[in-house]
């Protein structure tokens, strides 16, 4: 398998884009992406695009081919593949790319990821997130997707002592590392008293426990590493990737507690890595919920099982901390257009290696992963960078 | 060779709501409105439940006292005037939610109140004439009155299920008469949302000539007078008009007690005489003579004749909450939220 | 309108029927044509199998955004309960004050309305669960 690195990253601002359609997304970061490496059109072997449900959210299926379409690349009859796998899919569009070249089949491969979530009413959109639960047996009986999350919570708190303070921690601080992203959908600071606070959406979770709905596209520019150097000077290889899936329903799975796909997942590409997590300075992890963020770092191990609040509490995945966690923003502040999300978070890890993060980088990053989440866990993809040198 | 009840069980929902608090919205004196109903409270359905959830949970109770295989139960009828549907039977649900279905008939029945005797009748005939071992008649109701009208203080929720048989009979059916005229006390057109009724015309030429020409019917198939029966039971669309009817044919207070449910739930429409009986049943002896006349509107009277055998000590009794239990279960709302649960809010279309 | 899709499961949610495998005696809910543990070793071995309604909450929740079907009853409570056959559902937890639910407490199944195709569709039901003496 040949080695594959990022040479080119983009994306649009993240939020309620009223005057942006899903294809003015889809081609602003794409073009961003292809500028950034400094490609021509005739470089690029195939396009893959992350995207849960743009048949739902804009009724429109077969967006591999649209996007492809409006980059103007209609022309080159590229082969294009739209990727799907709840939240997780972006990621998981980032890791079929990556084997097409790794396979040989390609050399480059533009990776997109977008979602046009705010076209729907809100009651609308959350029913839409919520078929990535077990439709028939979880969605139709009332569980919402935050609910399914809450219960989490709820036994989260019950076997470890987690409290709804040190949830709320999770938020202020990816509201404060947002506050430093010019293209976060948030860049507010909030208290830990306004999370208290906020409306309840599924106790234990409030409005400010919840990533909110956003329109958005990231891409990446993924090139054979041979071949990255003549593209760009600081190539960011893709040192290991894993990808897990789970039972379906969060009521089938062994432990309410652990996300046993992002264990395995990310066991497989820390092994592929021949990485450890003490390896990585800077993560950006799949904050759907603020427990959601607490779950991955027990899961990710980089912090003890049941440690999550307490740790995010003291500040140990605070900007320049043990680990810098979600210094984008995270899909909290940074926002969540689902399908951009796994893509989304690879453009940051990538900035932040480069050395490009401004305000918000991580001194001294050296090794970056990311976390994506699909469904209530039922699938979860971790993909582990380095800096080329 | 007689039938009789093998098996019943009732359902009531927990909601309720007082006259007063329904009096106080449409500048009505609610308790003086309770009083001359002799209504403490009407019980009220949840906003997921219905005549269908209704009857299932009733139809489950009964089963629940006696080991008997569903699918002995070769006919399933369901009376009421708030069927979910207009067309689709409430009985085929009842059916697949007891573990009868397939190999059964089933019907839903209208008769106003008396849909669910009406059934029972029926289902006397198909297990006499040995066509099947069991039947069950449910009379199940979440009627509506409409805002501000008389009868809102009164319509209320629940129902019954009966299981009729000839074998391991707990209470036999001695006798059962008719009586039924074309009489337009009490109505609804179709598409109608709330019935309408004739005021005091739903009293003597109604209710009264119905219920006490049918008893007088009974007493003489029966050979019987009052004196001779342990309890007595009537339809009881307000706590007032069965006093009366029973104290014209000689019935004293104690008897008819056990079975005046409506005094704390309301007028469960065709579930009422069936509730009635089944709180009867909850606590007769070996023995008990039981004399039951069910009343609807339109109009007519299905009366019963009843002794309670040696065979009612074997039904588990306490499998499920008793009529008194079930009746003692109650969580008391304002009229907004009775509103909301009863639909009367109008909402945006889904 | 979705009339197959819930007219299938009707047994299911109506009368909790899921399979339990001829090889391992694992329950699952709803049926499985696969068991979990056993794999392959369990094709054609998944007989039938009615679940007996009681269990106890596992977790649970108290859901203020509703959908659109459960917009009459919010705020309510959804948990994830054990049944006594070992296998666990997600349902709603009915006839209890929010603020009176507790991990580990024992429920039974109850039959109530699910939801409905709008005023003119088809009505679904299926199990909820209620606080068991």
């Amino acid at each position: 398998m040949r080695d594959v690195a990022v040479i080119g990253v983009g994306e649009t601002e993240f939020g309620e884009l009223w005057d942006r359609s899903f294809r003015d997304l889809g081609i602003e970061a794409g073009l961003k992406a292809i500028q950034d490496a400094k490609l021509r059109s005739e470089d690029i072997d195939a396009v893959y695009i992350g995207n849960m449900s743009a048949g739902k959210f804009i009724d429109q299926e077969h967006v591999s081919a649209l996007v492809a379409d409006y980059s103007g690349l209609a022309d080159m009859h590229l082969p294009t593949v739209r990727v799907e796998g709840g939240g997780a899919c972006g990621a998981i569009a980032l890791l079929q790319a990556r084997l097409a070249i790794a396979s040989g089949m390609h050399d480059i491969v533009v990776v997109g990821g977008a979602e046009k979530m705010t076209d729907v009413g809100e009651v609308q959109a959350a029913e839409i997130l919520s078929s990535t639960a077990d439709q028939e047996w979880e969605s139709v009986f009332g569980a919402t997707f935050a609910g399914l999350y809450a219960m989490m919570a709820r036994r989260h708190m019950h076997e470890f002592g987690t409290t709804r303070e040190q949830m709320a921690a999770v938020a202020v601080k990816n509201h404060k590392n947002g506050a430093l992203n010019p293209e976060a959908q948030f860049q507010k600071e909030i208290t830990i008293d306004a999370v208290l606070q906020a409306p309840w959406v599924a106790e234990p979770l409030g409005l400010f426990d919840c990533a909110p709905l956003s329109d958005g596209a990231a891409a990446v520019v993924l090139c054979e590493a041979q071949r990255a150097r003549k593209f760009s000077d600081t190539p960011i290889r893709i040192a290991g990737s894993g990808q897990a899936s789970d039972f379906l329903a969060l009521h089938d799975r062994r432990d309410l507690t652990t996300l046993d796909a992002t264990v395995i997942a990310g066991k497989r590409a820390f092994h592929e890595a021949k990485m450890m997590p003490k390896d990585v300075q800077v993560a950006e992890v799949h904050d759907n919920f603020t427990i959601s963020e607490i779950l991955a770092i027990e899961d990710l191990r980089f912090i003890e099982k049941g440690k999550g609040g307490p740790a995010t509490a003291e500040g140990l995945t605070a900007l320049n901390g043990k680990i810098s966690v979600n210094t984008s923003g995270g899909l909290k502040a940074r926002g969540q257009p689902v399908g951009a999300t796994g893509v989304a978070q690879a453009v940051e890890i990538v900035r932040q290696l480069r050395g490009e993060a401004g305000k918000r980088q991580v001194v001294g990053a050296r090794h970056g992963l990311t976390h994506t989440l699909g469904g209530t866990g039922a699938t979860a993809v971790v993909h582990l960078f380095e800096r080329g040198d | 060779m007689k039938s009789g009840i093998v098996s019943y069980g009732g359902y009531i929902p927990r909601y309720r709501i007082r006259p007063k608090d329904i009096g106080v919205v449409w500048g009505a004196d609610g308790e003086a409105m309770g009083r001359g109903l002799n209504i403490r409270a009407k019980s009220v359905p949840g906003p997921d439940e219905d005549v269908i959830t209704i009857s299932v949970e009733a139809a489950r109770a009964c089963m629940a006292k006696v080991d008997l295989d569903p699918t002995d139960i070769g006919a399933i009828y369901v009376g009421s005037e708030s069927h979910p549907y207009a067309v689709k039977p409430t009985a085929t649900v009842v059916a697949e939610a007891i573990g009868s279905a397939p190999v059964l008939t089933a019907a839903d029945f209208e008769f106003a109140c008396k849909a669910g005797t009406a059934a029972i009748q029926t289902t006397m005939g198909l297990t006499l004439s040995k066509m099947m071992k069991y039947g069950l008649a449910i009379g199940a109701d979440t009627s509506q009155g409409a805002p501000g009208d008389a009868l809102e203080y009164s319509a209320s929720a629940g129902g019954a299920a009966l299981l009729i048989g000839v074998d391991h009979v707990a209470a036999e059916i001695a006798h059962t008469v008719s009586f039924t005229t074309d009489t337009p006390d009490f109505w609804r057109r179709e598409g109608q949302r709330y019935p309408s009724h004739g005021g005091r015309f739903t009293g003597e030429p109604a209710y009264f000539k119905h219920v006490l020409n049918c008893a007088q019917l009974l007493f003489k198939r029966a050979g019987t007078t009052a004196e001779e029966y342990d309890y007595a039971v009537f339809h009881q669309p307000n706590g007032k008009f069965p006093v009366r009817a029973a104290k014209q044919l000689g019935f004293k207070e104690g008897q008819i007690d056990a079975g005046l449910c409506v005094r704390e739930i309301g007028n469960t429409y065709s579930g009422a005489i069936m509730v009635g009986l089944c709180a009867i049943l909850d606590e007769a002896d070996p023995g008990d003579r039981i004399f039951a006349v069910g009343y609807g509107s339109g109009a007519g009277s299905d009366a019963f004749d009843l002794t309670v055998t040696e065979e009612i000590r074997k039904i588990r009794r306490d499998a499920t909450p008793s009529i008194k239990e079930m009746m003692a279960d109650s969580v008391f709302l304002d009229y907004a939220t009775y509103a909301k649960y009863r639909g009367k809010i109008l909402m945006r279309e889904a | 309108m979705a009339i197959p899709r819930f007219w299938r499961e009707i047994q299911s949610r109506y009368n909790l029927i899921g399979t339990k495998c001829g090889s391992c005696g694992k329950v699952d809910f709803p049926p499985r044509a696969v068991c979990p543990v056993c794999g392959r070793k369990s094709i054609g071995k998944m007989q039938r199998f009615q679940l007996g309604g009681k269990g106890s909450v596992v977790t649970y929740t108290v859901i203020h955004d509703a959908p659109a079907q459960f917009e009459m009853q919010k705020p309510y409570v959804m948990a994830i309960i054990e049944m006594d056959e070992g296998v666990r559902l997600t349902s709603q937890l009915i006839d209890v004050k929010p603020e009176d639910v507790r991990i580990g407490m024992k429920v039974q199944a109850s039959f109530r309305k699910l939801g409905q195709e709008g005023d003119a569709g088809v009505i679904h039901y299926g199990y909820k669960f209620r606080p068991a003496g």
